[in-house]
This record gives C-alpha cells, structure tokens and sequence, in this order.
C-alpha cells in the first residue's frame, strides 16, 4: 500500500511569500542602482499606504473568489459608500458611528443582492456584478455631479494616522485580514466556501447549504467594500463619486490571483491575498521611485500578473481527471 | 437475520426507453450482496434509486421495515444509505478528517472543533481496521484506494447501514483490492450491509454472501454465492436475446494490407496494447467499462497518447500527438460523447458535417466539400434542412452527421467508439450497413461498443481487453460467453 510519491513541495501561500520577498529584492536593487533607496522611509509609507485601500477590496474578493463567484461591482459600491459616509457624517463627529453602520447596512445589502441573484436566479455572476455595478454607477453619475459631504477632522485621521511608517488604515486592513483567515478557518460558514466553490455537487451532497453560504461570502465582499470606501471617504475629506474610474475591482481581483486563490474557486485563502496586495503595492512604489513612465507601469503589471497565473497554471496542471492505471514514474 | 432493504418491484424509464423492469431486491444485515449484470443491464440505475440519484417510476423500497421514498441523496444519506460511486464526492483540497464530517463539522462554542474531527476520525479509521492514513493528510495526494477509504469512513460517520459500492475496484492496484477486501470484511462483522456493483467474477465470489444477477432491466436470479458456480453465473448474465439482424459481409469485401499497426502501444490507462487492424477489415474492440476501450481509441487518436510503443499507419511510423495529425494522417474517430465531442449542438446540420474539412487544410479540398451534401442523404439524413441546428435532431440522425463529418475528410481508418449509443433501431440497423460498406471501400474499421452482439455480430476479428491490457482475441461470430471469459478476466473458456 504505498502512497503516490510526490516531490516535497513548497505550499502555495509559503512560495507567495517568497515571490513577496524576491520581488521586494529586485525592486530595492533597481532602485538602489538609480541611486535611491526603496526601503527609505518615505518609499516604505507609500507602499504601506498603498496595501490597504486594494486589501480592503481583495478580502472581500477573495472570499466570493473561493466559493467560485465573482464582484466587479465593489469599485462602485466603494465609491457609493464614501458617500453615504461623508453625506451621513456631514461634519460631525458625533454622526460617525452612524455612518459607518449606515455604509455597513448600504454595502452589505448589495453584497446581498449580488449572492441572491447569483445563488437563487442562477445568474452568472460576472453578468450579476456588472449589472449591480452599472445600476450604482448611473445612481452615481445622475445623482452626484461632484464631491459631497463633509468629512471630519477626527474621521480623517483614518486615513493619514501613521504608527511610525505604519499607517492605521494599513492596521486596520490586517486585523480584517486576520478576522477573515480565522472566519474561513473556525467557523462553518467559513469552511464550506471552499467546498462550495470545490464542488458544488459535492457540497450539496454533504448537507451544506450552498445557496446560504454563497450569500454570506457576498454580504460580507459588499461589506469590505464598503469599509474600502470609509477609507476612500476619510483620504478625500468628501464624498467621491468618481473614485470608481480608477478600476478598483481589478486590482483586487488580480491581488487574489496573484495571492494564490483558484479563480475557479475551492483553493487559496487571505493570507495569500495579502502577499499579492503587498506585491503590487511594492511594484507600484517602485515603479514610481524609478519614474517609470505610466504605460510602462501598466505594462509591466499586467506581465507580473499573466506571469504569476501561467506558474499556478502550470503547478495545477498534473490533476488528471482521470486516475492513471499505468502510473509511469509522473515527472510533474 | 434481519432484513435491511427491500425493494420490490422496481420500474425505471428514461425517455420512454424501459431500464428496469419489475426489479426486487432484498438485504440482510452485515450482507454483501453482488449486484451483477452485463454493460446496460440496469445495476447502476438500481444503486441510483437506492442511493436517491433517480426516483424509481414504479415499485416500494423498504429500509429496516419502514417505507421509504426517496427524491434527493440527501434523503438517502439521512435514511442509512450510503454511495461509494466511481467518481468520488470528495474535495481533493480538504483533509481527509474535513472531507468525512464535510457538511456536520463538530462545533465547540459555536466554532468548528478540529480537535474532535480529526479524533472521531481517527476513530472511525480505526474502528475500520485502517492505520495508515492519517486524518490530517489531504485527500488530493491520496492513493485511489486511501481515498475510498475516506468515502467509505464518510459514509460511515453519516451512520450508515447501507454502503453501496460501484465498481469499487475498478481504479485499484492488486495491493489495493486487498484492503479493500479486508475493509469489506470489517463492515459485515460490524453488520453493515454492502451493496457490491462489480463485474468481475473472482470478487464477486470472494467477497459475496448472495448474487442478484440483472439482464436487459429485468431480475434473473438471486442467489446464495454458495449455490452457484462462476460459469453458470455468466450464462445468467449473458443468456439469449431474440436481436437484430447485422448485415452480413459485402460481397466484394477484401482484405488488403494492414493500414493501422499498434506495438507495445501504452500510457496512463493502458498498457502493452498489440493491435492491427488491415484495409477491410472490421475489428471489434470488447471489454467492460473501465477496460480501456476508449482509451485506445483517444491515444490512436491523438486526445490521450501513447506513451510507450510505436504506432504504423500504412506502414509508415508515425507519433500522434494530437487530434489534427491524426486526422492528418487519415483517421477519424467516431467519438462516445456525441453531444460533448461530436458535435457542436448550436450550429448547423451544415456546419457540423463540414467542420473537419473547413479545419483541416490537409483534408480540405472543393471536390470533398462537394460531396458532403451526398453523403448526408446516403446516410439517409432525416432533417428540415442542412441549415437545421443539430440539437433539434434525434440521437440516430445527430450520429449520422457525426459520421458524415468525418467520411467527408475520406479517412483510411475510422474508430468507432459505441457509435449506435442512444439512437433507435432504425439508424442502429443503418449504421450496422454503413459499417459494412465502408470495410467493403477498403477502410480499417475498429469498432468499440459496449454491447457484445454488436461487436460479435459486425466484427471480423474481436479483441478482449481486460484491465487496460488486450486478455484475448477471438473470431468474429464467437460467443458472448467467450468473450466475457476474457473480459472478466478468467482467461480462455
């Protein structure tokens, strides 16, 4: 009886940690080679800085991403939630805890939405989200011409507070972080979304309640999204409506990707997503201290994106769905 | 004893086509009972409706003398019914403590309690003799047999009284079966009762303590193991049937030079396969499912290929390594899945029979596309029209714009996997003529297909396989006892 002999592998998150440091070194070689220094304080805050708008999003995302769903519309609901917080705050800061369980309540119902049309309707959740993000996208270009609200003084400090380099937004994305790893790990709601996006068949022949569990991982994205926009709101001082032109949703989506989560769902995890938040953030300092001009940028992006996929491509490739009778010695 | 199942009078249809007739079965505590039968005899939709899959049309279930109805798995599952199918309901990301309390996880404070789910199932692997498979690993680096090992610590942690088995070893090395048996073993002394779905004899006999022996959907004979030998055992199986007439050979028919030649040929699922087939000629592949009929056929063509061995067409060596130099080099293959690889459901009638020429430019010419239109009505084509969408077609006409496509590209040598799959008698018959005249213009025919009085009644020579490798050959027109000597493993009758 002897088990199918495998080459001791490195575990997906460890070899995104790696990536993280490798990527990390490469861009402080660059940038020491033009003469700078990318672990200098400034450069460290700016990377920092930058990991927590993209984490908030890509929690969310990675949850809906492990039960094999999708949100393109949290860049929307972002924008739409910084304006429920700046309106609702209008100033005061007695007005703050409201408004961060009205943005709550606002984000969460169209997380809502979202997993009902896609886990009752069957609706594809690709078409689901780009609906939802269309409809809030029309709200907001009829209904807001420019910036509303007014955020306070106090409230701002969410997004500039720093705790040495690190930014109090960048801690408060980790903490949701490791709220997130514990909910997937600790709770049942949270250990069947792999196994609805595993297999939904599966799932179902187990007694999980797919449709519900499906439902929470969109409640919960909205909701993440939702306390993206509170940041958005506190960085602004305002309401914005038009943060959603700057494509939040594909940065997260392709934070998750590149943290290790199977777009196809079932496999991954937040820990993983982080590493990839950090890996773009590191990326986008470094391109900025090297003056890299911004089609490069986006260029190289997308290749570190594509390159990551192709590799967890590759290492998924020697499931066969068929089991072999004749195993020669597997090379893979 | 005490009795655990009874179902009586079980009816099936599917599509108006009759798959169990009138069908009893009955149980006892710590059983294991043989389910057998020929390929389509109706053992699988059996185990369905006891597992919950399909809902019989017609017939009462008894589970420990309560009525039982079942419309979902579920129900089954919460009633003591438990199904070990040849795909495994498992998540190859999940531990193996994870996969058997999937859906009924421990909870201590409202949290999932790892400790107590991998202790009860460290309990339940030990409870079934199993100790050396540890409740942590995960289930995708598994062995087969470790995994039903999981399925079967599945089942019985759900509370099981009932395990049905689908051809549980049908994935298994030698070393495996073993455990399997003593897993087996360790259930009946518990008093769990088993359900064993398998076609080869020599487990069957081991392991059973009765025999249900099904034939065309209808119950032929339960038995106690003790009463009955192996080879009367395949007469029940095989039996007589009142069946169709083939068409004989054509005259004219000859056979010329061996145009596809096999040596050594082997990969994942099929090993040291020796096959030729020559201009003419029409050779049968047989075996039971899981034999590596279709697997011959996807590396022939290129989908799953040889690995080992070297293949000839008309004498020349050549490596097929994907469809397109198959094609290339004058093969076409019918396939099994008609609906999934035949055909493109949503296009044309047209489309479809002109899809290998327009994508190939080695088979493309003016004159072959000319000739598509003919060759539809020379299989006698019953559509609106060439620009009908196939998916509107019935199964027999879908399957003649399959061979249609490929006779187009004018191959040398066709594989035809289970060709007369779901389709009415009238194509079945019309086919069986296409066959023989295709042999009689000289191409090599290999044919696969799952009921033996096809291959018996069409082919010139037939070739046996048994657990991926060839167990035996015999003449056209040998017996379906013969033939199922071989494919069962037993060797020569």
């Amino acid at each position: 009886m002897t088990q199918r002999l495998h080459k001791p592998r490195l575990g997906t998150t460890a070899l995104i940690y790696l990536a993280l440091a490798g990527v990390l070194a490469a861009g402080g070689i660059a940038v020491a080679v033009d003469g700078g220094n990318l672990f200098a304080t400034a450069n460290l805050v700016d990377m920092l800085t930058r990991t927590s708008l993209t984490g908030f999003l890509a929690i969310g995302m990675t949850l809906v991403i492990l039960c094999r769903s999708l949100d393109l519309s949290v860049g929307y609901t972002a924008a739409l939630s910084s304006l429920v917080a700046a309106t609702t705050m209008d100033g005061q800061v007695a007005n703050v805890p409201l408004a961060i369980g009205a943005v709550l309540l606002v984000s969460g119902l169209i997380g809502a939405f979202n997993g009902a049309v896609t886990a009752y309707l069957g609706v594809n959740p690709f078409i689901t989200t780009l609906g939802t993000g269309l409809i809030i996208k029309g709200y907001l270009d009829t209904q807001y011409k420019g910036p509303a609200g007014d955020v306070p003084v106090m409230f701002q400090q969410f997004g500039y507070t720093r705790i040495g380099p690190v930014p109090v937004s960048t801690v408060v994305m980790l903490a949701v972080a490791a709220a997130a790893i514990w909910f997937l790990r600790s709770t049942r709601t949270g250990h069947h979304m792999y196994a609805v996006g595993g297999d939904v068949d599966v799932a179902r022949m187990s007694g999980i309640r797919t449709g519900r569990t499906l439902l929470a991982a969109h409640v919960l994205c909205g909701m993440t999204a939702g306390v993206a926009g509170l940041l958005l709101a506190s960085r602004f001082g305002t309401g914005s409506a038009t943060a959603y032109t700057s494509l939040y949703e594909l940065d997260a989506i392709a934070a998750v990707v590149l943290g290790g989560t199977l777009l196809l769902g079932g496999k991954g995890g937040v820990a993983g997503t982080v590493a990839g938040v950090a890996i773009l953030a590191v990326l986008d300092t470094v391109f900025n201290v090297l003056q890299i001009d911004p089609f490069a940028k986006d260029v190289l992006r997308g290749v570190v994106i594509i390159a990551a996929v192709a590799i967890y491509a590759r290492r998924q490739l020697d499931r066969t769905a068929r089991r072999p009778r004749f195993a020669e010695g597997r090379a893979s | 004893m005490t009795e655990v199942l009874s179902m009586r009078g079980i009816d099936k249809a599917f599509l108006g086509v009759p798959v169990l007739s009138s069908v009893d079965l009955t149980m006892n505590q710590g059983e294991v009972h043989a389910l057998v039968g020929e390929n389509g005899a109706g053992k699988s939709t059996l185990m369905k409706i006891l597992a919950g899959v399909h809902t019989a049309d017609a017939g009462t279930i008894e589970l420990g003398g309560r009525a039982v109805s079942f419309t979902h798995p579920l129900q089954a599952q919460h009633a003591g019914v438990a199904s070990v199918f040849q795909e495994f309901n498992l998540l190859p990301e999940l531990t193996v403590a994870e996969n058997v309390h999937l859906g009924r996880e421990p909870k201590r404070r409202g949290l999932i309690d790892r400790r107590a789910m991998i202790d009860s199932t460290a309990e339940t692997l030990a409870d079934l003799g199993v100790d050396d498979l540890a409740p942590t690993a995960n289930v995708g680096r598994l062995s087969v047999a470790h995994q039903q090992i999981t399925e079967i610590a599945k089942a019985l942690s759900q509370g099981a009284d009932l395990i049905c088995m689908d051809e549980p070893t049908a994935a298994l090395a030698d070393a495996e079966v073993e455990l399997l048996y003593r897993l087996i073993g360790r259930l009946r002394e518990r008093g769990t009762a088993v359900l064993y779905v398998s076609h080869r004899l020599k487990e069957i006999f081991d392991l059973c303590d009765r025999i249900t022996v099904l034939k065309d959907g209808r119950l032929v004979d339960s038995v106690a193991t003790a009463d009955i030998t192996p080879d009367d055992l395949v007469a029940k199986m095989v039996g007589r049937r009142i069946e169709a007439q083939f068409p004989a050979r054509l005259p004219g028919t000859e056979t010329g030079g061996t145009r596809l030649k096999i040596t050594g040929g082997g990969n994942d699922f099929v090993d040291s396969i020796d096959l030729d087939v020559r201009a003419g000629e029409i050779v049968g592949l047989a075996g039971l499912q899981g034999s590596g009929r279709t697997e011959i056929a996807e590396a022939v063509f290129g989908i799953a290929p040889f690995t080992r061995g070297t293949v000839e067409v008309d004498g020349t060596p050549i490596r097929i390594t994907r469809p397109r130099k198959a094609i290339g080099a004058g093969i076409a293959l019918v396939t099994e899945d008609r609906k999934a690889q035949g055909l493109a459901l949503w296009q044309s009638v047209r489309a479809n029979a002109r899809m290998v020429l327009d994508a190939n430019a080695r088979v493309h010419s003016r004159r072959r596309l000319a000739r598509v239109s003919g060759l539809l009505a020379s299989l006698d084509l019953v559509a609106r029209g060439e620009d009908q969408e196939v998916r509107f077609l019935s199964g027999g006409n879908q399957q003649k714009v399959v061979v249609a496509k490929w006779l187009a590209a004018e191959p040398g040598i066709i594989v035809l996997d289970e060709p007369t799959r779901g389709i009415d008698v009238g194509a079945k018959h019309k086919l069986y003529s296409v066959v023989r005249e295709l042999a009689a213009e000289g191409l090599a025919v290999l044919l696969i297909a799952s009921e033996l009085i096809e291959v018996i009644g069409l082919a010139d020579r037939i070739v046996v396989l048994h657990d991926g490798r060839i167990a035996g050959e015999l003449p056209g027109g040998a017996t379906e006892q013969q033939v199922m000597a071989y494919a069962t493993g037993r060797g020569p009758e």
